[in-house]
């Protein structure tokens, strides 16, 4: 029997209006729409979302995880990127 | 970038499952934890898909509409938490199609308790009583395991599955509260269940060589034996509440420990059906092979027919 693995998606829900959508795992389906059909079925079922977003995972784009601690140094010595960097003196309010 | 060698990169590997930082699929891991998981994760994933065949067996023939329902959606929960494991194969490197093929090859194992027959409805009371139950115990600290992928899928089964030991252990509550052929019915599936589905924490810790380097990598948090008395523990007392024995007579509570003592397994029967020498095994294998086969041309359809829809989209 020939491989004829469907392409893999990745998918995101909104749970609720007013939220992101957020990534809640992967499925395969042989095209987008059914897709977001597949992902009804699987992810849906118990009212965790109200809206489906579905991505080839071919199509995903990802930072190194091995460069992580260079991309993502906490910038401790540019402590002025914080308000708590600055004195505001007594007497203000709604700063 | 700053290369590593393998020893430094082994060494920071540790150090972040020692501090409960989880691993995610892009991260570099050692290949014995990466086989590791993919081992565990494609046996859980098998699992659940060949655990929907006992199950499945009792749909038509459940005894009303609720329980039917009921059924329905347990087996298609079970479905979804196959897809959530073998996704997380996935992000292993893990191919879906090479990893079934194993299941079907009788390379790659499943839970063995699935290679017994349901003989009566009863025994849809019982496996979501004591199969469920065990799962559950053996799944709930696998949330807190340090691969990512597989922690957030294990979350999601086990928030779907707690509705499946209640359904089974209302089936045999029903029962045994039922006529004398009814609690007959419900003990016989607790006698032919009970065993088995001790059976499914694995084998006793002296036993079981991968356990603690499991521990060590955080893919395990507790031992079988120590999972097994948890599951033991909790059990007796709900068959008590329900007029039903279970079949030790060696059970006994021992104050001292505060934990009951059980009866010796027959590790002979365990690793009979691990072999493949259970009493379903090939009948199991059988029924996913054909799905498999049978399913094939609804594959291509599918693939044919998006052909088809994009063409007439750009059209």
């Amino acid at each position: 029997m020939t491989k004829k693995d469907w392409p893999l998606w990745e998918i995101f829900i909104r749970s609720k209006q007013g939220l992101n959508h957020k990534h809640v795992g992967s499925l395969r389906a042989a095209d987008a729409e059914m897709a977001v059909e597949n992902a009804r079925d699987v992810y849906t079922r118990r009212s965790e979302g109200i809206s489906i977003w579905v991505i080839e995972s071919n199509n995903i784009h990802a930072s190194d995880s091995s460069d992580a601690d260079m991309l993502f140094e906490p910038s401790n010595t540019k402590v002025y990127r914080h308000p708590t960097f600055y004195d505001v003196p007594d007497g203000i309010s709604h700063m | 970038m700053k290369v590593l060698n393998t020893e430094e990169l082994n060494r920071k590997f540790q150090e972040k499952i020692d501090n409960d930082i989880k691993i995610e699929p892009n991260d570099w891991m050692p290949d014995a934890y990466r086989q590791t998981l993919i081992r565990q994760i494609s046996q859980h994933a098998h699992s659940e898909v060949v655990g929907m065949l006992p199950e499945g067996n009792w749909i038509t023939r459940a005894p009303n509409l609720r329980r039917k329902a009921v059924l329905l959606a347990k087996v298609q929960d079970e479905a979804g938490h196959g897809l959530y494991l073998y996704s997380a194969t996935e992000t292993l490197g893990a191919d879906r199609e090479d990893t079934i093929d194993d299941l079907h090859s009788g390379k790659a194992k499943y839970s063995s308790i699935f290679n017994y027959p349901t003989l009566s409805w009863a025994d849809m009371g019982a496996i979501g009583w004591l199969v469920d139950g065990a799962a559950i115990m053996n799944q709930v600290p696998l949330c807190r395991c340090s691969y990512g992928p597989y922690a957030r899928a294990i979350v999601r089964v086990c928030k779907e599955e707690s509705f499946h030991q209640r359904q089974g252990f209302e089936i045999m509550m029903k029962l045994a509260n039922g006529t004398p052929e009814q609690k007959d019915m419900a003990q016989d599936a607790l006698n032919r269940f009970w065993w088995p589905a001790l059976m499914m924490f694995g084998p006793s810790d002296d036993d079981s060589p991968n356990s603690q380097q499991s521990m060590k990598w955080k893919i395990k948090r507790f031992s079988n034996d120590d999972l097994r008395q948890q599951f033991v523990d909790a059990t007796v007392a709900q068959a008590a509440l329900i007029g039903l024995t279970i079949p030790d007579l060696d059970l006994k509570f021992d104050k001292k420990s505060g934990h009951y003592i059980f009866g010796e397994i027959n590790w002979n029967e365990f690793y009979e059906v691990v072999k493949g020498n259970g009493p379903c095994n090939k009948e199991r294998i059988d029924a996913r092979r054909k799905a498999k086969e049978n399913g094939l041309w609804v594959r291509e359809a599918a693939m044919a027919f998006s052909a088809k829809r994009a063409i007439k989209k750009s059209a």
